[in-house]
């Protein structure tokens, strides 16, 4: 195993809420994501896949079953799986740099490499000249980049996504996944990324898990690798169309169930 | 031009009322020996000022100046609401973060809330005396709770996500609190301490009342006892006045610190 390969074994994880009865939220779910490879989890909402993403992130506590990287057990959250967030969580009251400068503190960076990684990142996400502003002077693309650019400051192994893009109108979104694909190609890195959306899964990841509706279980793991490796022209081309149409017969199926189980 | 219509359309009715305080007494709609015209209460408050003593047949009793006992109600004040401030976000804050210290605190927190903050004055006399020591804590329990509130309150309403956002950078528990929870329950702590510093005010007088020899309050209840109502009512405008800028003031602060949102 690779040093941020990624395994799933057997993972079930029930979730106890303060009032009413226990909710069985991942069943048994099994999946090997290799390093820098990019697999999207896809699946109804409250499938558990963003469960499945916060058990990697070691911010719930693994119950049953194992969840290794790099073979070594998630024992909680740490700097080799940096996450992003779909409500970006950006610090309201650090401007962007002492965002960007945060998790690079906590890895007790010297100052002036601080301050040079920090102008590089900003850099990278575009956001030159925002270096002051706080997050409620920017829009949503600009404080997903923001959160963006923080969490690959500190170059974790391993990306988690948790649905990033799922509050940006479709414009933006379509930028930030081709932004996205960009510091890919330049950073490459083991990605993990949470979304309900068909589209944008067959468009940025190398695999896609379908998950099933509640409780959450692997359905189906599709190949959604361009044929050619070109992922730019990938969206224009009938082979995405067909994975897009393929992908979605799986998951209606569980957005149904899921619609279902919702209204009982 | 504007701002000064605005400013003068503002402060018009503060300038009618003075007119008919000055203009009540003196064509005796009311007795002016219970409300002394505002220009007879602008002297004593000069003469207040200035010395306190010899002024006012009572002087040679009266127990210091507007500015030596100013200075002992500003120390029961400052003790009394910044041992609360400190003492209620901690508390606070710990309430949110432990479950145990929530399962403590919270019952005795929501039992003691409603509490008229002035029954707790004869209780802290019973206990601490006439002195400073019964005034401090008269106040500084009064305030405490609504800081306890606001701190729990603003700690719970953190964003998870900021908090393992912080962690997934690296940060431990400690940091975590310093850098994430408490910066994040700022807004509400900073709301919780304004309400705090209205009812210090409140708190400080009624206790400076009841008994003792010093402070705003003393002054009061002594010149009002002795008759002397126009000294009186100059130092209930003064406390008035410091409550009102003392608000202010914090004001600022509060959206200076605030900066950030929006």
């Amino acid at each position: 195993m690779t040093a941020s390969g990624i395994v799933f074994g057997e993972v079930n994880h029930t979730y106890r809420p303060m009032r009413g009865r226990p909710v069985l939220a991942l069943d048994g779910v099994s999946l090997e994501v290799k390093e820098r490879e990019f697999v999207a989890l896809l699946g109804p909402s409250g499938c558990g896949k963003s469960t499945l993403l916060y058990l990697l992130g070691g911010f719930l506590p693994v119950e049953s079953g194992s969840i290794s990287v790099g073979g070594k057990p998630v024992v909680g959250p740490g700097p080799d799986r940096g996450i992003v967030f779909q409500n970006y969580s950006l610090f309201p009251w650090k401007t962007v740099k002492q965002n960007v400068l945060y998790g690079l503190e906590k890895q007790r960076m010297p100052k002036a490499e601080r301050e040079k990684r920090a102008h590089e990142l900003i850099e990278l996400v575009h956001l030159n000249g925002f270096e002051d502003s706080f997050p409620s002077q920017l829009s949503g693309g600009m404080k997903q980049r923001v959160a963006i650019a923080r969490t690959l400051a500190i170059e974790p192994e391993t990306l988690l996504m948790d649905e990033p893009f799922g509050a940006l109108d479709a414009q933006t979104r379509t930028l930030m996944h081709e932004e996205l694909l960009a510091i890919m190609r330049r950073t490459p890195k083991t990605v993990v990324f949470v979304t309900h959306d068909v589209r944008e899964a067959v468009y940025l990841a190398d695999r896609v898990a379908v998950m099933t509706a509640r409780p959450g279980r692997i359905k189906e793991i599709v190949d959604t690798r361009p044929p050619h490796g070109d992922r730019v022209n990938y969206i224009n081309t009938p082979e995405f169309t067909a994975k897009v149409d393929y992908l979605w017969n799986l998951v209606r199926d569980e957005a149904i169930r899921a619609q279902e189980a919702h209204d009982a | 031009m504007t701002t000064t219509n605005n400013v003068f359309v503002r402060y018009l009715p503060l300038l009618l009322l003075a007119i008919l305080w000055e203009i009540a007494p003196r064509l005796h709609f009311v007795d002016p020996s219970e409300l002394p015209p505002l220009s007879a209460v602008a002297k004593a408050w000069w003469s207040l000022l200035l010395d306190g003593e010899g002024k006012t047949w009572l002087s040679p009793f009266l127990n210091g100046s507007l500015w030596t006992n100013g200075v002992s109600s500003f120390i029961n004040w400052f003790f009394g609401l910044g041992g609360s401030i400190l003492i209620g976000i901690a508390l606070g804050v710990m309430m949110a973060w432990s479950r145990t210290v929530e399962d403590v605190a919270s019952p005795l927190v929501k039992a003691l809330y409603p509490m008229p903050k002035s029954a707790l004055i004869p209780v802290m006399i019973l206990w601490l005396g006439l002195g400073a020591g019964s005034k401090i804590a008269s106040i500084g329990l009064s305030c405490l709770l609504p800081v306890i509130l606001s701190a729990y309150n603003g700690a719970r309403g953190v964003d998870q996500t900021l908090i393992w956002s912080a962690q997934a950078c690296g940060a431990n528990q400690r940091e975590v609190l310093w850098e994430v929870i408490l910066p994040g329950a700022m807004p509400d702590i900073l709301a919780g301490i304004r309400n705090a510093i209205a009812i210090s005010f409140i708190v400080l007088v009624a206790s400076e009342l009841l008994v003792g020899q010093r402070g705003l309050g003393y002054l009061i209840s002594f010149l009002g006892e002795g008759g002397v109502y126009d000294a009186m009512f100059a130092v209930v405008i003064t406390v008035s006045a410091l409550g009102f800028f003392a608000d202010r003031a914090y004001l600022y602060f509060m959206r200076r610190t605030l900066v950030w949102r929006e």
